[in-house]
């Protein structure tokens, strides 16, 4: 298939680059470049006329700077847009040819080896092939009606439903960075889930085949009709190598009358080396819509890598009822920063929502928490409760925040708490006591910290989250 | 407005005789303003009150001249009869009277500053406007080791000549060692549609206190703005109370710069809102040696379309380890109108310290109305004792009992 479209590009009218072993449009973020990713994908017109329409409007928008971690202006015009995935000439073929603490990391995670391989594009020996998996699972899920399918597929399969409900979130005249991915998204997932249907399985993009190179600007939508269900997984706790520097991805999630959404994500890309070298920027937006009465968005994250990370997770109750949840626990390490948090608006009657953020920061990073909640005139009855928690490891890292409240509502209630220290002393000595070393007594002390959050996510990926966090702050103490 | 500024500078300057170096300084910082104008949302800091937006609506064009050669007088019957006080009245940006009958004469030097505060930060063009139109900068030093035997009270009054005019007043407070003042703000406005921009730096020496008692009770239609710049040294203790309910519009900034070991500054403040007013409390707390502590509690009532906005933001530096940062704010929202907004926020960067805030807003408890009204009281009563005990938990922080009384009489609180 793929072949086939490369073949079909060789003469492309606009004369693109066509060679086979890695095939890229050109650098650079112009008219011609969306046209040419639209026209590989043989999309609809109407979805062309759209991305031009988002590419208009980010002529006349400007790149946000009020956030916390700044970074080196990004040179947009030097960048690719599309490429196709390469060959595996370009990759690493051994696994010794990989960094040797990503192995040591890989090996504490307790990641098969065939695994490793794939996390890291290597070649892997045909027996070893997640396919025979993911066909057992989509037959269970067409079985129900559930639609999961890579969202390149869905707008050739299922236009009505990505018509309907695409950018109907995020709409295209938001920010930059939606803007942005709006303009020029490459793939990513789509998931539906019709009326009055539990989603047997938790989804997760682990399954999609070839969904390791949906490339830097991914773009999900996720639509849960009317008294459904679903729990969708996204990232692993394993380390991801990539080529990318910047991520600027979509989310968008759509939860109808009765239905509920949980979205978890583990994000662990790489955080650059220990002195702040390299390392992903990630920007993503992430919008839930609580669109129909007794809706229920729930986000958790455990944010572990990328050199920068940038998001707020958001839910907009406009459902009466609805419900908005956000878990989230920072971890950040050596130069790492993160400035990360949610928005919470309410606008139906009767809506709650609860946001229990933990941030750690250890090293020379900095972590700041940010999160709005803004109750409308006409949400009465209206409820929301905030902990913010951090915890400083060192004394030249950094951890702040900074909510913002809105209460327009004179019988609506918000609460907010935060608190930041440090690890007690008492806690560490005990534990030591008994046996365990520092690195694994603060692992311990910070896995304690981040309970609440941790017991949101699904099981097994609990358990490797809560790993990772140890992982994560190695090297911080002492 | 550029021009009017321009003609109006001039003509300040030229009706008063300030010293070169001044006019110097004066002109620099009205270029700073003129660069940057009035602060409008696009600012972080003035996000939740756009006073460019409040101005332009409210009163529209403003003059920047203000005649300081005239001679105001001054009505005695506004001064406080309860308790013996020192005074200094200023009359529409002019000190008229400074008088500290009550303190022994060598142990206080009132002079004049040739030069104001240039340390402040320069994103606030409000302090650039201040420097730039304010009179003569009166510094007030307090000797080591003496502890005012009075209050202060600083009485500023607007009368009706002035109107559409922007009013600047700047005062600098010196404590020595050991020294301590307690002062209190009343203000005393018969005019409407002026902006009044204050700023009151305050230095304290090791062990100083101040106590310093904001009171706005009186109704206006003035755009305030007042700002206090304080920077205290080893074992100071600052205590700010902010009573905020008469203008039509006020900012109250505090700025609280903890250099030395064991300081504290504790600031609390009250909002009283009703009709259409909008009041806002910004607080910053710089934690910037070991050891240091400071608390802050903020009380909003909103009644009708009123508005208030609550930000608070505790630094801690990496330097400042042992840091112990608390912060509340609460608010009650008695009607639909009413809104309250707030930003409390921790930018934290030493590890062991012990910080915490918290934020919440709502109405009255049902339950607490239902307990009084079973116990006989009307609904009316019974809520209003329930706000009454809300403020007067701010109230009872003040440590000093006779300005304590004093203040509860005026607010009304019992």
């Amino acid at each position: 298939m793929r072949d086939k479209q490369i073949e079909d590009l060789k003469d492309y009218k606009y004369g693109f680059s066509t060679d086979i072993e890695s095939f890229k449009a050109p650098k650079g973020l112009n008219e011609e470049v969306i046209r040419f990713i639209s026209n590989i994908k043989k999309e609809p017109d109407w979805l062309l006329q759209w991305r031009l329409k988002a590419f208009e409007r980010l002529k006349v928008l400007k790149e946000p700077d009020w956030q916390k971690p700044k970074y080196p202006k990004i040179d947009y015009q030097d960048l690719y847009y599309y490429s196709a995935p390469k060959s595996f000439k370009e990759k690493p073929k051994n696994l010794e040819d990989l960094d040797p603490k990503l192995l040591e990391t890989y090996k504490k995670l307790g990641i098969p080896l065939q695994e490793q391989k794939r996390l890291n594009g290597i070649a892997v020996d045909a027996v070893f092939d997640s396919v025979s998996v993911a066909t057992t699972f989509k037959d269970t899920l067409t079985e129900k009606g559930i639609i999961f399918c890579s969202i390149s597929e869905a707008i050739q399969k299922h236009p009505d439903l990505v018509k309907k409900y695409l950018g109907s979130v995020i709409p295209i005249t938001d920010h930059f960075f939606a803007t942005l991915n709006s303009a020029v998204f490459t793939d990513g997932s789509f998931v539906y889930i019709p009326p009055n249907v539990k989603c047997p399985m938790e989804l997760s993009t682990y399954f999609r085949i070839n969904a390791s190179d949906t490339g830097q600007f991914e773009r999900t939508l996720i639509i849960a009709d009317k008294g459904s269900y679903v729990s969708y997984l996204e990232g692993c706790t394993a380390p991801m190598r990539d080529e990318n520097q910047l991520h600027a991805a979509n989310v968008e999630l759509v939860a109808l009358d009765d239905a509920e959404i949980k979205y978890s994500t583990v994000q662990n890309w790489y955080p650059g080396d220990k002195d702040g070298k390299g390392g992903i920027y990630n920007f993503v937006t992430k919008r839930g819509l609580c669109k129909g009465k007794n809706s229920k968005i729930s986000w958790t994250q455990v944010e572990t890598g990328s050199a920068i990370t940038w998001k707020y997770p958001s839910c907009i109750l406009k459902g009466d009822n609805s419900i908005g949840e956000f878990y989230s626990i920072a971890i950040t390490n050596n130069y790492q920063k993160a400035d990360t948090g949610t928005k919470m608006i309410h606008l139906g009657k009767n809506t709650k929502s609860k946001i229990i953020s933990k941030g750690i920061s250890a090293g020379k990073s900095d972590m700041t928490y940010r999160g709005l909640v803004d109750i409308s005139k006409n949400a009465s009855n209206s409820t929301n409760y905030t902990q913010c928690d951090s915890l400083l490891m060192g004394n030249k890292c950094g951890a702040h925040t900074v909510p913002y409240i809105k209460n327009k509502n004179s019988n609506s209630n918000i609460a907010h708490e935060a608190t930041t220290s440090k690890i007690s002393e008492d806690q560490l000595h005990y534990c030591q006591q008994r046996g365990l070393n520092q690195e694994e007594a603060v692992g311990l002390i910070v896995n304690g910290f981040c309970k609440e959050v941790l017991q949101q996510l699904p099981m097994e990926f609990a358990v490797e989250a809560q790993k990772l966090v140890g992982i994560s702050l190695e090297g911080s103490v002492g | 407005m550029e021009q009017k500024l321009k003609t109006d500078f001039d003509k300040f300057i030229n009706n008063s005789n300030f010293s070169n170096q001044e006019i110097k300084l004066k002109k620099e910082a009205l270029d700073n303003f003129l660069k940057n104008g009035f602060p409008s949302r696009k600012l972080e800091n003035w996000k939740f009150s756009d006073i460019n937006q409040i101005i332009q609506k409210n009163i529209g064009e403003l003059a920047f001249y203000n005649n300081y050669n005239i001679e105001n007088e001054i009505n005695d019957n506004i001064f406080i009869k309860e308790i013996e006080h020192n005074k200094i009245v200023i009359v529409n940006g002019k000190v008229e009277r400074l008088s500290f009958e009550y303190e022994e004469k060598d142990k206080i030097n009132l002079s004049s500053l040739d030069n104001f505060n240039q340390n402040l930060n320069d994103d606030n063009s409000l302090l650039s406007l201040n420097n730039s139109f304010s009179n003569k900068i009166h510094n007030i030093l307090v000797k080591k080791n003496y502890s005012f035997k009075k209050p202060l009270i600083i009485y500023q009054i607007t009368n009706e000549k002035v109107s559409n005019t922007n009013i600047n007043f700047q005062i600098n407070f010196e404590l020595e060692e050991n020294s301590s003042i307690k002062i209190i703000n009343l203000s005393d406005d018969n005019s409407e549609k002026n902006f009044i921009n204050n700023l009151f730096n305050f230095n304290l020496g090791k062990n100083a206190i101040l106590k310093n008692y904001k009171i706005d009770i009186k109704s206006n239609a003035n755009i305030k703005y007042d700002y206090s710049n304080i920077i205290q040294k080893e074992n100071s203790i600052s205590e700010i109370f902010i009573f905020s309910s008469g203008s039509d519009y006020i900012k109250n900034e505090v700025s609280c710069n903890l250099e030395g070991q064991y300081s504290s500054a504790f600031i609390n403040g009250i909002h009283l809102l009703s009709k259409n007013k909008h009041h806002e409390i910004r607080t910053n707390t710089n934690h910037l040696y070991e050891n240091t502590k400071s608390y802050q509690l903020i009380k909003s009532v909103i009644n009708d379309s009123s508005k208030s906005v609550y930000q608070g933001k505790i630094y801690v530096d990496s330097k400042a380890q042992k840091t112990d940062g608390y912060q509340l704010s609460k608010a009650l929202l008695l009607n639909e109108q009413a809104e309250f907004n707030a930003k409390p926020e921790l930018e934290i960067y030493a590890d062991d310290v012990k910080c915490s805030h918290g934020s919440a807003s709502g109405s009255l408890d049902d339950n607490s109305i239902f307990y009084l009204m079973s116990r006989g009281l009307n609904q009316t009563t019974a809520k209003e004792l329930l706000i009454n005990g809300f403020l007067l938990d701010v109230v009872e922080k003040i440590t000093d009992d006779e300005i304590k009384k004093l203040l509860k009489n005026m607010i009304g609180l019992n």
